[in-house]
């Protein structure tokens, strides 16, 4: 597993990484919205299709870092740059390299100040994400992991709604709080591994368990901020909120995914002996994110605070996966980060399309606009019933896979999490039959048209993946599988000596 | 033991495929260009009927088969996989899955006929059908699945469509909250029934999770977990199939469109939880306490329903009523282990139900969408058809005989009792003498006697061929299905329960002649003692009664839904009112908002000592200075 196989080819990574960043700096000279616009589009959808190059020359068959490239960054403390993709993050690649066009195109009418700014800020947020994916020197990951702060606080604080000061701030200091012990923690493991920074090199050594105990901890703080874990979600609401549609987009389908991600990548190898004493822990508290997530969602007025809950239901979801240590579990956990990405994102570009239109995100001013808007609502109830997992949907492999683990491990755990099920369904619905029927005091939506070609064409690929993995998973699960599988091997080699080396911290 | 057939997988993929159809073009053209009514109406027919034809094409495949060897599969393709198990989209044809097959596409295939006439001029004509051919799709798949997962896909997509259909007319805000509660009520029971599914999962599905592999591991499931498992499935049951406690979506459901009602509210969605159970035989067969729950919620909602449908005002919530009831007896029959018996009146409903339902929607249809039964009489002159259609369905569901009704509710009233269950035959025996009365309540209100509205009743007039033929072709099926499993005693075979037997696992009791005599006996009885009392209170012409007691009680179906608002709804909404309001802002972002406080109370303490003038600055300098040589002095000891 801590092997990199370098690419001796072209750059790919570099290519996927460096692309946006020199696609903002030629936005600099550019005069004219429309140009801006242009030219963000073109980089994105090149972004996009390069990442299919990366699919097409994956190898399924081995669990190690492919790609990898390696460059000395700052030699004095023996900082490299140096990237590369396994089975786990390879996905979460291809989906922020694939929804990045999408949310330029959200932006397309909805942005009308500063287009230039907004759409520098977009490259860069894309350079940031996609770095942070594949970043394998704990530096170059947290020096991203940082750096993409900065853009999205401009994308909430300067195009947000009406708190959009107090949503930008809560949002940064919120989670630069959180990553300030990440940083000790790395600054720790530097010095134990001989003062490097190579994120492999860290993973699977024997570390003391008080210390194990103490970064997991600081990973944790970082982490659960960012996915974020109930009860540190309070700034996810308010950032959505405030957030134009393609911020919504991009802190719900990519930014969340760093914190789960970050618990695959580090937490789980690097110290998993305090991984399972803790798993017992963060599994109750993903089961409380999933049970308040829905309640809370279920009394919200505002479309984009009811996604917003719905969202801390889900990454319970995805957490829950995660620390049940096995096969289904983590599966389904990295299927289910995908999954929320296509449906959330697409939710969050629904609400954008009505925002639009009736510059108002509460429910009640869009009620009964499915009576105008028919194609509308016919992509946004697929959306809402793939967010509770329905059947024949993305969200029901994810899901049915979690639980299946979750029985696996602990019948008592599957019981207190299926209710949240139960929940999405009341919630989603609540929201669907508003915007659909209404009620009788509907206001007057006459005047509303139905989507019109772009956005048609912003909608459609997130549908196709919906039905995709919905009906046919398989594909995604085997490029997965070689290095979860790896993962969980690696893993149960350490289980044993834990469990007798520090039993009376179990509860 | 089992071969393939790959037409099995068009049997449900051709409506849906009609239904995506359907969709598109209504999608395409509702901003104005509209296609014409005979377009949508020829492609939404298309895919029921030729579904129809393929069943009947695997029955005779199936019958061709020796009878322990009836057995056809095919996987259309693998689904996914958990861990070391993969959950294909496969299809199981056996008796009991064809059986159900058969008729739901011919009842489904005639109402699809039937709204051609009854949706004419509804502007969302499309919209219907596709809504319709997705859901028939969807019955298709929960009929069809070889393994509780794809049933369970089915399942949800039929509880769609239900809540999609019921909420159709949605200018009225009631129909929309009907169809919410529905599905609510619905998610309620699919808790219990994804519950119960993975128990079963847990306990045996590591070696297959399909219907044929459950089977055959049925006997490793631990007796207490058995019980939990049939318990919840049964759950599951009551929501999809009205059942106590969570039958009271289902009289709202009558919401939506009466071809809707006829075949998803009447003859085929809401008998899914029957099939459920029958279908899962082997596991119920074990636990004898699941099937006596089974047993006593069902005869006990028969009781609950007949009470209620004898004091409705309105044509199609008598019907509602009757539904409930009759589901009622499906699982009394199911619930005493007499499967085939359950399943034959589940069959025989099928027709009589929908007849009466579509032949209530012919008269609201005549008499401009009017359903109060107080406000019709006299109409079987005008309505000469749909009179002697529904009297057919009326004779049937009311348990005379020679008609369908009659064998398949006679059926399961000699099982309870052959079974030593006499209670529950005493109340099946008393049901069906109220079924009767209410039934003929309807008949003689609604098409005898004089007009009670002499310019509805003269506007009335009969229904197009396009309704009428499939009102005629269900009555013949409400007269004669009861045939197909005539038992012994009248000289038959019981072709149906041994069609049946080998899906089933079922004990058959063995009763005297005596009892069966007294079962047909307590029937006919009930029968005519019921119709009698209607015959006096309402074949004359009697006026809109006033309830007081316990006949307000009733006709308020006992507050049950008030009783629900308040004691499971409003709490409900007051914990999601109370995390919003309170536990979130002061609780969970409590910390975080402290800490904000202090930063700023800091900011705003340090904030007094900068006034920004010179003086007081060398004033601090001074201080500083001081203390600074102070300190400064003291430790070098000057």
């Amino acid at each position: 597993m801590d092997q990199l196989l370098l690419n001796p080819g072209f750059p790919l990574l570099s290519a996927l990484i460096f692309l946006p960043l020199a696609g903002a700096l030629l936005l600099l000279p550019l005069r004219g919205d429309g140009a801006c616009r242009s030219v963000s589009l073109a980089v994105t959808a090149l972004v996009g299709l390069l990442s299919l190059l990366l699919l097409a020359g994956f190898d399924r068959s081995t669990a190690a870092f492919q790609f990898g490239e390696t460059h000395p960054w700052i030699a004095a403390l023996s900082i490299n740059y140096t990237v590369g993709v396994d089975g786990i993050s390879i996905l979460l690649v291809l989906m922020t390299a694939l929804i990045m066009p999408f949310c330029v195109l959200a932006s397309w009418s909805y942005i009308k100040v500063r287009v230039k700014t907004f759409m520098i800020c977009l490259l860069v947020m894309e350079t940031a994400m996609i770095g942070v994916f594949v970043a394998l020197d704990f530096v170059l990951f947290y020096v991203l992991w940082e750096a993409m702060l900065i853009p999205m606080y401009l994308i909430i604080g300067i195009w947000g709604g009406p708190r959009k000061i107090y949503a930008s701030i809560k949002f940064f200091l919120y989670t630069l709080a959180g990553s300030i012990l990440l940083l000790v923690a790395i600054i720790w493991l530097y010095r134990q591994n001989g003062y490097s920074f190579y994120i492999p090199d860290m993973m699977w050594q024997s570390y003391g368990s008080t210390a194990q105990i103490l970064v997991f901890l600081a990973f944790f703080l970082a982490f659960a901020i960012k996915v974020p874990m109930f009860p540190f979600h309070t700034w996810l609401p308010a950032a959505h909120v405030e957030a134009p549609t393609a911020g919504s987009v991009i802190l719900a389908s990519i930014l969340l995914k760093m914190g789960t991600y970050g618990f695959l990548r580090f937490a789980l190898p690097i110290v998993p002996d305090a991984t399972f004493l803790m798993m017992p822990y963060v599994l109750w508290l993903s089961i409380a994110g999933i049970i308040y997530g829905g309640f809370t969602a279920l009394a919200q007025q505002d479309m984009k605070k009811l996604i917003a809950y719905s969202s801390v239901g889900h990454m319970g979801f995805v957490t829950l996966g995660i620390f049940l240590l096995n096969k289904q579990g983590i599966e389904g956990a990295i299927l289910q980060m995908v999954n929320h990405g296509v449906t959330t994102g697409a939710l969050f570009l629904c609400v954008g399309m009505i925002y639009e239109r009736t510059h108002s995100r509460e429910l009640s001013s869009a009620a009964g606009i499915g009576t105008y808007m028919p194609v509308f609502v016919t992509f946004l109830a697929f959306f809402s019933l793939a967010s509770f997992g329905f059947p024949g949907t993305n969200g029901f492999i994810g899901e049915f896979m979690i639980l299946a683990g979750t029985f696996q491990y602990d019948i008592v755990l599957a019981l207190a999490a299926i209710p949240g099920a139960v929940l999405a369904a009341a919630y989603m619905l609540r929201m669907l039959q508003k915007i659909i029927w209404g009620g009788t005091d509907n206001p007057d939506q006459s005047w509303i048209s139905d989507l019109n070609r772009r956005e048609i064409v912003t909608l459609a690929p997130f549908l196709l993946f919906v039905l995709w993995i919905g009906l046919g998973p398989a594909p995604f699960i085997a490029l997965m599988d070689e290095s979860v599988s790896a993962l969980l091997t690696n893993l149960q080699a350490h289980q044993a000596e834990t469990l007798s080396a520090v039993s009376w911290l179990r509860p | 033991m089992e071969g393939n057939l790959s037409s099995l997988g068009f049997i449900p993929l051709l409506p849906l495929a009609g239904a995506l159809v359907l969709g598109l073009m209504h999608l395409a053209t509702c901003r104005g260009r509209l296609i014409s009514e005979r377009i949508y109406a020829l492609v939404g027919c298309i895919g029921p009927i030729l579904s129809f034809l393929l069943a009947v094409n695997v029955f005779f495949a199936l019958q061709a088969l020796p009878a322990q060897s009836r057995f056809l599969s095919h996987q259309a393709f693998t689904w996914f996989s958990v861990g070391e198990l993969t959950i294909s989209m496969g299809f199981l044809a056996d008796p009991l899955s064809v059986l159900m097959l058969l008729f739901v596409t011919l009842v489904g295939s005639l109402i699809h006929v039937y709204s051609i006439g009854y949706m004419a001029g509804d502007p969302a004509f499309g919209k219907f059908f596709s809504y319709l051919n997705l859901f028939l799709g969807s019955m298709l798949i929960l009929v069809l699945g070889d393994g509780p997962l794809v049933m369970f896909v089915g399942w949800e997509g039929v509880g769609l469509c239900s809540y999609l259909l019921i909420s159709y007319y949605s200018e009225d805000r009631g129909n929309v909250v009907a169809g919410n509660k529905a599905f609510i009520v619905n998610r309620i029971g699919d808790f219990g029934f994804v519950l119960g599914m993975s128990f079963l999962f847990w306990g045996i599905g590591a070696e297959g999770f399909d219907y044929l592999s459950l089977k055959a591991n049925a006997h490793l499931l631990a007796p207490t977990l058995g019980i939990t498992v049939c318990l919840l499935l049964f759950v599951g049951a009551t929501g999809k199939s009205a059942q106590i406690p969570l039958y009271v979506w289902l009289p709202d459901a009558m919401a939506g469109p009466t071809p809707v009602s006829a075949l998803i509210h009447a003859a085929t969605m809401v008998t899914a939880g029957v099939y459920m159970v029958a279908r899962f035989s082997f596991l119920y067969a074990q636990v004898e306490v699941a099937g006596l729950v089974v047993a006593w919620i069902g005869i006990m909602t028969a009781l609950l329903g007949a009470i209620f449908g004898m004091f409705q005002n309105d044509i199609k919530k008598i019907l509602a009523y009757s539904t409930v009831s009759q589901l009622g007896y499906m699982f009394a029959g199911v619930g005493v282990a007499a499967y085939s018996a359950g399943i034959f009146h589940v069959f025989t409903h099928a027709f009589f139900k929908a007849l009466l339902f579509l032949g209530a929607g012919s008269v609201i249809l005549a008499l401009h969408h009017r359903q109060d039964i107080w406000q019709m009489g006299g109409l079987k002159n005008k309505l000469p058809i749909t009179y002697w259609t529904m009297l057919i369905g009326a004779l049937a569901l009311a348990g005379c005989p020679p008609f369908s009704g009659f064998f398949s509710k006679d059926e399961i009233l000699y099982s309870a009792l052959a079974g030593g269950h006499t209670g529950i035959w005493a109340i099946g025996v008393l049901v069906a003498g109220m079924t009767a009365y209410y039934t003929f309540r309807l008949i003689f209100v609604v098409f005898h006697g004089q007009p009670r509205d002499r310019e509805v009743y003269d506007h009335a007039h009969e229904s197009p061929k396009v309704m009428t033929l499939p009102l005629i072709v269900l009555a013949v099926g409400a007269l004669f299905a009861g045939f197909l499993n005539l038992p012994a005693i009248f000289g038959g075979h019981q072709q149906v329960s041994h069609w049946l037997a080998p899906s089933l696992t079922e004990v058959h009791p063995h009763g005297s002649m005596a009892t069966e005599v007294l079962a047909i006996g307590g029937s006919v009885l009930a029968f005519v003692v019921g119709i009698s009392i209607a015959y006096r209170r309402f074949a004359g012409g009697a006026e809109q009664p006033v309830f007081t007691g316990f006949r307000k009680f009733a006709y308020h179906k006992f507050y049950v839904d008030e009783l629900y608002d308040t004691v499971l709804v409003r709490p409900y909404r007051f914990v999601g009112q109370a995390v919003q309001r309170v536990i979130e802002p002061y609780v969970t972002d409590g910390p975080v908002r402290a800490a904000a406080w202090l930063y700023r109370m800091a900011g705003l303490a340090f904030k007094v000592i900068q006034v920004g003038y010179v003086r007081v600055y060398a004033i601090y300098m001074v201080i500083g200075l001081s203390v600074m040589s102070l300190v400064l002095s003291q430790s070098l000891n000057f």
